[in-house]
């Protein structure tokens, strides 16, 4: 086990500085681009680009520039949007809370309908429930989530809300925890809803296919063969072996989410978080804000992989003791 | 974002079953066979062909049904609707009666689906659009696969210290979050003032091919990983190894052994991967990131409806209900392609 | 005599598939006593598995059809409601895979496996079950059983996982042990060791036990009774010493050539049968034998032949030839050494 935390300890470092250079590589030297032209904003004045260009190094080699970002993103810290003048490490940490709101809360939902639904379609096989299960997941995947967060805008706060079903529906906002926690959840519901639909449907898929897939094992049989009633062989030897895959599919997403991922369906719902804030960076051009939140996310997210690749083994022991 | 994991839906494919004789008929023949009986599958299909016939046939609706030009803006343009001659952006339509409203939809031939804030035919914009976005996503997927098939076939093929650096960078690629990725790319490509320059190519920022590309390149690894695996599975296979003894060059077992059997691989995940790179793509122009104006793509028109929601929701509306249609159709198709070539089910209910 | 611990009446067992009806089990009967060893012999495909699935009710996929009974200790089991047929598998029949290395769960070790199902079936205190579980590992040679509880089944060697299928199956004192091609999986040597050791155990716990096989070999040793088994149907029946010394079906010839003989001059050593088994879903009219024996004649191809004693005391077979043609053909054609042992 310890071998196997090294080994994957030492992948990560090596992913992290990889992602680190390709970030790098990208805003700092694809070919026929200045970095400090587009660092800079839009409109920018003549000084602010020789001030970039000192600050980065860029009249400098490569392997200098890439230490001078890495230490303006980790040591110092001072990495100031040109759009906004404002620095953009605290302004990332404000806006966390937010998206991790909406990423808990869509995750619990996602979890509870899709092994809902996917043990359903499983031992409902054969009969017309499957199919039709299967066909909402489909239908669940192949939907725009901005799309849906739109239609269910529409709905809630525009077509609907003067009728009884949807009066109740606060304005598009987020309001902290802390503060309100009845607000918080009002405001939060339909975002949650919405962003778990495409996850409901891909993990309720993916649960059906391992469940059947595991059906069909040697052990199964063994473990009807001891005359085990189905609820434990479905239990405690189908779904706890297919888990495997979908727990640590589900570490990935989560942190894939948590690390900007929900961009979009905070873009739709005007939910001030790290995505809203990538987006609202976009449209302005503002590369620090944009550079910095895509090394901070995929450093999250490299992060959680290597926490997946541990609950994997701990929940595998093939893995664990190989 | 779509998530696409074939391993985990559990599209990989066992050279060894796929290329089993089932009761004296070809594989290809059986799947054939299973394929047409599924009707949904042959529904979707239809679908989708008639998704991209009427997407290309785009210039025919606004010549000859609409006419109208759907890239100009037309806003102090008039239509003539049963007799009464209306104006296409209406004065204090809003809730507060302040500001302008596009015309809703007139259910006929002009404005079928109403107009946007600059006076253009919704209905022509959003055929328009789908051309641009099928584009994207056909072109980006093929681009994808033919990539990921030239080094899984280099990888898996030659093994060695090859397969271990280009699955090593691969995986690098894979643990690059993939929508960062692509948003990183296109901030850089489209803040480039003179487009992208990498040798004879010359890539200005509107153009579609970046969206393609970078949609293309992003989607890489997603592909390699199945198919890498079957190509060293294959390499294992008596008639590769037959091959070899018989002194057949690499070049030549590549491409008359292995290469015809992954195609089964690479066509079962075509349909779900342009599926996944259509999404991609409507995000990405939802986000401004994509395709550029004046060029059009149902993500582009969903954000110039989002300023309309609550007045014109149809502006909207309609090209999230292509890209649904769309993507579902391909969707069910790439599940039908792979229970069809799936030799787990050689079994199946009859009935 | 006794009433027999299972009786199995005209069991038909088929699968609707795509290319029509599979009838994988063809109307077969047979018995077995208490503490008595029988051995089905056959090709795969040739329903002996389907048989013993059939008995644990063990097939789950919905496309099975069956017809027959199956009388286990004066019960008909396939009338047996789900909760009542749980009660009789692993606590009065238990079976025993052919593949140690896929079945036994990869999550779980092998001492919470073989707990779960003395819990199912007992009523155990804590504690108790561990206990017990430990005794069987040890009862099945498996060395310091008090460490090895713990492991996982991959950290078993393929032959020490099968003892612990085998511990698993004894763990509730099973009436009938059903073994599915137990060694079939494994190394030579260990094959002989898990033959053994099922000998043993059948001795101290007194179990009867059908031993599933497409190994003539490996019954010789151990089988009281010997069924053989082709495309779904019973050819030839009887005991050891009939099957092995005096054998009735063409069939049975094949199956005793293809058992390597040291003793033989090298060119005779081992003979193959040629030719594929029927397909099960067009049998073809008459013998199923037929397109493979060489002695088939006209009426094999127009009449099916039943099993009957022709040779008396209990040895069933199922030819149409004469059983003076068949000892003269068969010791002129396939082993000429038969004549002299007989």
């Amino acid at each position: 086990m310890l071998a196997f935390i090294v080994r994957r300890l030492l992948w990560m470092a090596l992913v992290l500085f990889a992602i680190s250079v390709l970030v790098f590589l990208i805003f700092f030297a694809t070919p026929g681009v200045d970095p400090a032209r587009q660092m800079a904003g839009r409109n920018p004045s003549a000084e602010t680009i020789k001030s970039i260009k000192h600050e980065f190094g860029l009249d400098r080699s490569l392997p200098v520039r890439y230490g001078l970002m890495m230490k303006h993103m980790f040591i110092t810290r001072d990495l100031i949007s040109y759009g906004s003048h404002t620095r953009v490490i605290p302004e990332i940490t404000s806006a966390a809370p937010v998206t991790l709101s909406l990423v808990f809360g869509a995750a619990i939902i996602w979890i509870v309908f899709s092994i809902l639904f996917g043990v359903a379609a499983a031992v409902l096989r054969g009969t017309v429930f499957d199919p039709l299960l299967m066909i909402l997941a489909l239908i669940g995947i192949s939907i725009p989530v901005f799309w849906l967060g739109e239609v269910v805008n529409l709905i809630t706060q525009s077509r609907l809300h003067d009728s009884f079903l949807f009066s109740w529906v606060p304005p598009l906002g987020y309001t902290p925890l802390t503060q309100d926690p009845f607000m918080w959840f009002k405001q939060l519901i339909f975002p949650w809803l919405t962003l778990s639909v495409l996850y409901i449907g891909f993990y309720a898929r993916v649960l059906r296919a391992n469940l059947i897939e595991t059906e069909s094992e040697d052990y199964i049989r063994t473990a009807r063969a001891k005359g085990l009633s189905e609820r434990r062989v479905l239990f405690r030897h189908t779904l706890r072996t297919s888990m495997i895959t979908f727990v640590s599919l589900f570490g990935l997403d989560f942190a894939v989410l948590v690390g900007g991922g929900a961009l979009l369906t905070e873009v739709v719902f005007g939910l001030p978080g790290v995505g809203l804030l990538t987006f609202n960076s976009l449209t302005a051009l503002d590369l620090p804000v944009i550079m910095t939140t895509v090394i901070y996310a995929a450093f999250f997210i490299t992060l959680a992989s290597a926490l997946v690749d541990l609950v994997y083994a701990w929940l595998d022991p093939r893995v664990r003791l190989a | 974002m779509a998530v696409f994991e074939p391993e985990a839906e559990g599209i990989v494919f066992d050279a060894e079953e796929t290329g089993g004789d089932i009761v004296g008929r070809s594989p290809w023949a059986l799947a054939g066979r299973r394929l047409v009986r599924n009707k949904l599958a042959l529904a979707a299909l239809a679908l989708f062909v008639l998704i991209v016939a009427v997407s290309f046939a785009a210039p025919l609706y606004s010549n000859y049904v609409a006419d109208t030009d759907p890239f100009a803006s037309n806003i102090s343009g008039t239509v003539t609707l049963n007799g009464k001659t209306e104006p296409v952006l209406q004065q204090g339509g809003g809730k507060l009666g302040l500001g302008e409203t596009p015309i809703g939809p007139t259910w006929h031939s002009k404005y079928f689906l109403g107009a946007d804030n600059q006076g253009r035919d919704v209905a022509a914009r959003v055929l328009y659009g789908g051309r641009a976005s099928l584009e994207i996503g056909i072109g980006s997927a093929l681009l994808a696969s033919a990539i990921a098939l030239v080094f899984a076939l280099v990888a898996g093929f030659f093994g060695g210290w090859t397969d271990a650096i280009i699955s090593r960078v691969m995986d690098l690629i894979w643990a690059f979050p993939l929508y960062l990725l692509a948003i990183s790319l296109a901030t850089v490509l489209l803040t480039a003032p003179n487009g992208l320059k990498i040798g004879f190519i010359h890539l200005s920022a509107g153009s579609l091919w970046v969206p393609l590309l970078i949609i293309g390149l992003v989607y890489v690894p997603y592909i390699y990983r199945p198919i890498r695996g079957q190509v060293l599975s294959l390499r294992e296979k008596e008639f590769v190894e037959a091959g070899i003894a018989q002194g057949a060059s690499n070049f030549r077992l590549i491409f008359n052994e292995v290469l015809p059997n992954v195609a089964s691989t690479v066509i079962v995940l075509m349909p779900l991967m342009i599926a996944t790179t259509i999404l991609t793509e409507s995000a990405l122009s939802y986000l401004s990131i994509g395709v550029q104006p004046p060029q059009a793509s149902w993500g582009t028109i969903i954000e110039d409806g989002q300023s309309l929601l609550y007045t014109r929701p149809w502006v909207a509306i309609a090209p999230g209900i292509m890209i649904v249609l769309t993507v579902l159709a391909l969707n069910v198709l790439g599940d039908g392609l792979r229970d069809a070539l799936d030799p787990r089910s050689k079994v199946r209910v009859k009935g | 005599m006794a009433e027999p611990l299972l009786e199995v009446r005209d069991l038909k067992v088929s699968f609707r598939t795509e290319d029509g009806i599979v009838r994988a089990v063809d109307g077969i009967s047979f018995t077995l006593d208490e503490g008595e060893v029988l051995g089905i012999v056959g090709e795969s495909g040739s329903g002996k598995s389907v048989t013993m699935m059939t008995v644990m009710r063990l097939i789950t996929d919905p496309n099975v059809i069956y017809q027959g009974s199956i009388i286990y200790k004066g019960r008909d089991l396939m009338g047996l409601s789900r909760d009542a047929m749980r009660e009789v598998r692993g606590e009065e029949i238990a079976m025993i895979f052919q593949d140690p290395m896929t079945s036994l769960n990869p999550v779980y070790t092998v001492g919470w496996q073989i707990e779960e199902q003395l819990n199912e079936h007992n009523d155990l205190k804590k504690g108790q079950a561990r206990r017990r579980a430990m005794e069987l590992l040890a009862q099945v040679g498996i060395p310091k059983p008090e460490q090895r509880i713990d492991d996982y089944p991959h950290q078993f060697s393929g032959g020490m996982r099968q003892r612990v299928m085998i511990a698993l199956a004894l763990s509730c004192n099973p009436d009938l042990l059903i073994a599915d091609e137990p060694t079939t999986a494994l190394d030579v040597t260990i094959q002989a060791q898990i033959l053994e050791l099922i000998k043993n155990l059948k001795r101290e716990f007194g179990s009867a036990v059908v031993l599933i096989t497409h190994d003539l070999g490996v019954v010789a040793d151990v089988a009281d009774r010997i069924l053989v088994m082709y495309a779904g149907r019973i050819v030839e029946e009887g005991n050891k010493e009939q099957i092995f010394y005096d054998p009735q079906h063409p069939y049975t010839w094949g199956l005793l050539g293809s058992i390597a003989r040291l003793d033989r001059p090298r060119a005779r050593r081992l003979t193959a049968i040629a030719g594929q088994p029927p397909s099960l879903i067009n049998r073809p009219q008459g013998c199923s034998f037929r397109t493979r024996c060489p002695q088939a004649f006209d009426r094999c191809r127009a009449e099916d032949p039943q099993l009957t004693a022709k040779v008396g005391d209990g040895h069933l077979d199922a030819c149409h030839l004469s059983v003076e043609d068949k000892r003269e053909r068969r010791d002129k054609t396939i082993n000429p050494e038969l004549a002299e042992t007989a």
